[in-house]
This record gives C-alpha cells, structure tokens and sequence, in this order.
C-alpha cells in the first residue's frame, strides 16, 4: 500500500491546540517536552497558574541570560522563573495538591496510551529506566489529563493502541489525547473517539494508525489552530 | 545503614555532607533521595566510590554512572512514585506508619502490595520510612535548629528533617538564636539535632534554560 502523506502538526502545534483547551483561573501541570510548549500558547485574556511538582505554584517564563538561579527550578531541572504571587513548598504539599484535586489540568507525554485511558510513559524494559518521577501520582489523581504525543513513534508504529505493552503509569485515567494528527477522547467503553483531525489528515490516515478502537460519529471537523 | 538526603536534582543537596560522607569512607549506605545527582556531583559522588548498596529514589535518569551499577546488578534500586516518596518521609517524621495512596495502582509499583478501595477508587498502602540518619540543605538556620528554605530548593527537605531520628542540616548561614523571625521558619528546630554552617557552595544547575532579553 501506498504510504498515506502526513501533513500532521508539529509539536509546537499540538501544544498550541491543547492550549485551547485551558480555562480561566486553572491550576495547570505541564510535564517535561511537548507539554511545556503549552506555557507558551496560553489563550489571551486567560488567566492560568503552572504548578510543578518540585515545589512551585505560579511557574515563569524561563529566566534572561544572567539571572539563573540554582535555587529555582522546575521539575524538569530547568531553570525558571516566578510569577508574582507565585508560592513554594515543600515535595509533599505539591503532590497533595496533586493528590487532593486541586490542580485542575495534567499534560504529559506518553509512550502508549490504550483506548480504555492507560497510559505507559516511564519505563522500557532492558533499555530504559529512569524511574517514574512524579507521572504515576499525577496520573492517579488528576481530575483531566490529556497526554500530548505523537500518533507513531520512530518505526511507524501506532501508540494508540488497545492494550499497552510497555509497564503501565497509570489505568483508565487518560481523558483526552491530542497527537499530530488527531484530537480523541477517551470513552472507556467505547475506546478513542475522533473529535478533530489536524489540518490535511484523512480519517482514513488516522483510522489506519490507530491501532486501538477508533470511534468516528458523522463528519469530523479540522482543527482550528 | 539507610540514611535520607535531601534535595531535587542538584537543587538543594546537602553538598557538604555529601563530601564529608564521601571522604569518611562509611560503605553500604541505603540512600533515600529523590534522585542519585549526576555523574561528577550529588550523590554521584557515593556511587563512584561504591558507598551506596542500595538507591530508593523516583527518577535516577541523569547519571550514567548509576544506570551501570543497576544494569551490572552491583547496585540494588527501588523506584518509588515521587508523591509517594515525598509522603513516606512526612509520615515517618509524624507517626503515621503507613497509609493508602491510588498512586500506582495497576502498576508493578502495587505488586504484592494491600489494595483497598476508597470512595470508589481502588488505593495501595505504603509503609513510611525508617531513617537513623538524614542530611538536608537548607539557605538560612538559626543555632536552635531552626531552617529557612530559598526558592525550590526546600523541595524533599522539610519531610526529611522531619523524618530523620538524627537530622543533620547544614545551611548556607547559620546565626544566633532570635535573628530569625519566628514567622518566617519553614521547619523548627525539633525536627533538626545537628547544625553547621557549610562553606564552598557549588549549586550546579542541570539544566540552564534561559530566554531572550526583551528589547
């Protein structure tokens, strides 16, 4: 068969059509690659306040050359910046916030994602094992999570998938996924449904990369970037 | 010997400790930390010179170095989620020997672990820590034991001051009793046994991101 052309977002774009998703006054922690790029697309007029799970609320931009401070970081060791009316804590009242649903929105990455919510990003037996940091209580806990991720990974291969088979972070916990070429939410019983398409993708494409159940009710709209 | 370090990444470890635990020699040390620093500094240090028997940390990923022990099997490791972490040294420091968290439920994490569920969502029980010994960093201290944190540095260390049956803190200034204002102290004085005021801060950065000066 012929190779389907992918005329998908980059990852820039999918942080940016996530931002879409933000809403005024939300506790919002973003994990480590694409979902920090959403910091960048907030909507204007909004209002959002970035959480990261070392110890900060009120997360800044990244800091002008010259004013790095070892003592203010991310949990992605980064250096940054606060906000005014930012606040530090310590790692257990960061993840009691965590814990305690009152973050309102959870963006990270994913390795695979099944069509019932699972969701593998932290471990690949035999070659990767860095440790789960703080993905398995974020997952566990947060009221939305929408994962951020591309819809194959390097050899083609769906991540969008009806079982994981990497080791799980979490189980039935994934709402929304927003990928390069497709927005779908997650309905456990029914699996992904297609919400939106990325600008020039078929659902014929999508269809053919969803390895998972694909759910396509009536005409399904492109994104608006 | 399982001994507690403070800190996140690089960001407020207890360096003087560290060097001065390095250069004592003490060898098969079970290390709770965060993380296991990177190759030439933090606890990397311990693992160059093989002091550390056993790691217990939520993310290990910037030493290369610990990958090797681990994957040689010279290094026992067990991998904690951070919240999880984070709370198994409070409950340690506030008598709380054990508690249930839905973090890690469905996961290896869980196995042969209790599971019970809680207003419809199924949780594991976690045990809290048992440390003799902890070390953390804090910016300001007072000769009472009181610790003041600066930025994101205060991280693991609150829980594990608390935790630790002898805590050592070391502190970028140490002054009198009454310089500090009792409303601004992060952890009193009763979670801290030993005091001192460390010299030669490092306080590498991993990662040095910075943005374009506005015109």
């Amino acid at each position: 068969m012929q190779k389907l052309n992918n005329m998908g977002l980059n990852k820039d774009q999918i942080a940016q059509r996530i931002a879409q998703e933000l809403r005024d006054g939300w506790y919002v922690n973003l994990g480590i690659g694409i979902p920090t790029l959403v910091a960048n697309h907030i909507p204007e007029g909004i209002n959002i306040e970035f959480q990261s799970e070392n110890g900060i609320l009120g997360m800044g931009p990244f800091p002008v050359e010259g004013e790095e401070d070892a003592d203010l970081i991310n949990a992605g060791k980064q250096t940054i910046t606060a906000m005014p009316g930012a606040s530090f804590f310590s790692s257990a009242t960061s993840f009691a916030m965590i814990r305690g649903q009152h973050v309102q929105l959870t963006v990270l990455g994913a390795m695979e994602v099944s069509d019932g919510g699972d969701i593998a990003n932290w471990k690949i037996p035999g070659k990767m094992v860095k440790g789960m940091g703080g993905a398995m209580d974020l997952v566990a806990s947060a009221e939305n999570i929408i994962v951020a991720m591309q819809h194959t990974n390097r050899r083609g291969e769906s991540k969008l998938l009806s079982a994981c088979s990497l080791p799980l972070t979490g189980v039935a916990c994934v709402k929304k996924v927003v990928t390069d070429l497709a927005v779908l939410e997650i309905d456990p019983d029914r699996g992904f449904v297609l919400l939106e398409r990325a600008p020039g993708v078929s659902v014929e494409e999508i269809r053919e990369k969803t390895a998972g159940r694909l759910v396509v009710q009536g005409d399904v709209p492109e994104m608006k970037l | 010997m399982t001994v507690m370090f403070g800190g996140f990444g690089l960001c407020g470890i207890p360096e003087n400790s560290i060097a001065a635990i390095r250069d004592k020699g003490t060898t098969g040390i079970t290390c709770i930390s965060n993380n296991a620093g990177v190759d030439d500094f933090g606890l990397g240090l311990l693992l160059q010179t093989r002091q550390i028997k056993k790691m217990i940390a939520s993310y290990v990923g910037e030493n290369d170095e610990f990958e090797r022990q681990m994957l040689s099997g010279e290094l026992e490791v067990d991998l904690v989620p951070q919240g999880t972490l984070a709370e198994r040294c409070r409950a340690a420091g506030a008598g709380i020997p054990a508690f249930f968290t839905p973090a890690g439920y469905g996961t290896e994490v869980a196995e042969g672990k209790e599971v019970r569920i809680f207003n419809g969502k199924p949780h594991i029980l976690e045990h809290a820590f048992d440390a003799p010994f902890a070390f953390v960093k804090a910016w300001k201290g007072d000769k009472a034991g009181n610790l003041i944190f600066k930025g994101t540095a205060r991280n693991f260390n609150p829980m594990m001051a608390m935790a630790g049956k002898i805590t050592v803190a070391e502190v970028e200034e140490l002054v009198e009793v009454g310089e500090l204002a009792p409303n601004d102290i992060h952890v009193p004085g009763i979670f801290v046994q030993r005091i001192f005021q460390g010299t030669d801060y490092q306080k590498r950065i991993e990662q040095r991101t910075v943005r374009a000066k506005a015109e």
